[in-house]
């Protein structure tokens, strides 16, 4: 353990592991609980549209993928807010026009790249001071906002009574979005655009099985989130597999160690 | 002193091409308790959340306590909404629920003060047993109980309720209006109850406003359904319904 230690990447690594591990787990709890999983996946996929872009202009793909992706967020909420349709449709919309946008990008780009393969699935490897630096202001901005967790979690129980109270609903939950768009991002390198959807949710789901108060369930995911990512990378460092197939696994399992608890032991 | 705690003069709300509810005006006094009542599909609950400044009107006036229900402090306001509609699968204990009712947020922490407080609105409605059970696990008159203790832990003057007595069984029903009027007559506090329930409307209600997209009556039970103006509400057949009750409760 201590070999791996001294890897300039692999400490990278690490601490981007950890602080996105933090971010994903502390956003999750609400994705969770509004029901917003599958806004997971269409923030994903539209990041995969920014990185695409990115890799056409020969630029820094995770500085195109930011906005690309915080606008997508923005989209899907003003959809849903200003029109009928659910969340899940207007995610299911730009998801899809993200993805395709996304695949022409990258046939335009006509070379072959390797780099949209660690966008994609994460690489340990990935993982630059810049990127680091990054994620450090995005958790700083996330800190900074820690005192909205009240509000967010009031809407979460029943946006309806929050309203009642005055909130401003509308503009936290466009904050919100945001914030989970930029999160999504910055987690690219460390799990991979394919499987961040799960990094978002498995921790805050576990967390759920295990919690009978929303402040223990936030507390919970932060911990597996965390917890999960280093070993994630740890392990994936020895199986030489990439990155984010193996926090996920060893998060699932975590899953099904609670499922197994609440529904088998505790019974 | 304000003389009503709400007015409303020639209300109208129209979404889109439809028109939910047209030319509503009343005047609604102190320390009355008003029972809303209509159809399904009536305006009921829309009335309700103009009150709360969820829905603005398309014409019209509305004053609570003199002020719009944009500008009214939250704090002189009790709501119970549909606890149906509620997600239960939020991870909350009863105390938590009701706090919210307090600081108008989620608690990360509950201090002494807020807790003794949460607890002595629970006490209120005969819930104090259930402080920290799980929302999820609570039964349907249980979380009632949770909701009305939540709605008057503010000490509200004014406390609105959409169809609180949803699921609920008789004798529940029962307690929960005995629990209303125990909080009017130690705050004298106007209560506005959206209700399909006859029994509700002839023995508690001081006022009936009678719904029907449109504001069909609205006065003393008495006044407000008479026949006529349950004819027009309800048609010919649930008049008829209607109508049985009512002379029942009267007998």
């Amino acid at each position: 353990m201590s070999e791996i230690l001294t890897l300039p990447f692999m400490q990278r690594a690490l601490i981007a592991g950890a602080l996105v591990g933090f971010l994903a787990s502390y956003y999750g709890v609400f994705v969770v609980q509004r029901g917003l999983s599958f806004l997971g996946s269409g923030l994903s996929h539209a990041a995969f549209g920014g990185v695409a872009l990115g890799l056409l202009l020969n630029a820094e793909p995770l500085w195109i993928a930011a906005p690309f992706t915080v606008i997508v967020a923005i989209g899907i909420f003003w959809v849903r807010d200003k029109t009928e349709l659910g969340s899940d449709t207007a995610v299911g919309i730009f998801f899809a026009v993200s993805m395709a946008l996304g695949i022409i990008f990258l046939f335009l780009k006509k070379e072959y790249t390797s780099d949209a393969f660690t966008y994609l699935f994460g690489s340990i490897l990935a993982v630059t001071t810049t990127d680091l630096k990054i994620t450090a202001g995005v958790l700083l901005v996330t800190l900074f906002t820690i005192p909205l967790w009240q509000r967010w979690a009031y809407a979460s129980f029943d946006r309806e009574l929050a309203e009642t109270d005055h909130l401003a609903v509308e503009r936290d939950d466009y904050l919100l979005s945001i914030l989970i768009a930029v999160t999504i991002v910055v987690t690219i390198k460390v799990v991979g655009i394919v499987l961040i959807a799960a990094f978002l949710v498995i921790p805050a789901a576990t967390a759920r099985l295990l919690s009978t108060t929303f402040r223990r369930m936030t507390i919970i995911s932060i911990i597996i989130g965390v917890c999960g990512a280093i070993i994630g990378l740890w392990l994936s460092y020895y199986l030489d597999v990439p990155s984010g197939a193996v926090i996920i696994l060893f998060q699932a399992l975590l899953f099904f160690l609670a499922m197994f608890y609440k529904f088998v032991l505790k019974k | 002193m304000i003389d009503f705690p709400v007015e409303v003069k020639n209300l109208s709300v129209k979404f889109e091409d439809h028109i939910a509810l047209s030319d509503l005006s009343m005047q609604i006094p102190h320390n009355a308790f008003v029972a809303i009542v209509g159809p399904n599909g009536a305006g009921k609950s829309t009335f309700l959340k103009i009150l709360l400044g969820l829905v603005k009107p398309t014409t019209g006036q509305v004053r609570i306590f003199g002020k719009t229900p944009q500008q009214i402090d939250p704090n002189i306001i009790g709501y119970v909404p549909q606890f149906k509609t509620m997600d239960r699968t939020f991870p909350a204990l009863s105390i938590e629920l009701v706090y919210t009712g307090i600081s108008r947020k989620w608690p990360w922490q509950l201090n002494k003060d807020a807790r003794k407080k949460a607890c002595q609105a629970l006490e209120q409605v005969g819930a104090a047993h259930l402080a920290t059970r799980p929302i999820g696990k609570l039964s349907g008159g249980e979380l009632q109980r949770v909701c009305l203790a939540r709605s008057i832990v503010r000490q509200p003057e004014l406390l609105m309720l959409d169809e609180p007595a949803t699921g609920v069984d008789a004798i529940g029903e029962e307690d929960m209006y005995r629990m209303l009027e125990n909080y009017q007559n130690i705050s004298g506090a106007t209560i506005l109850m959206i209700t399909h329930d006859w029994h509700a409307v002839t023995h508690h209600a001081d006022y009936v406003l009678l719904l029907n997209r449109k504001q069909i009556s609205f006065g003393s039970p008495g006044e407000a359904l008479q026949e006529d103006n349950l004819r027009l509400a309800y048609g010919h057949i649930g008049h008829d319904h209607a109508l049985k009750f009512l002379v029942n409760a009267n007998e």
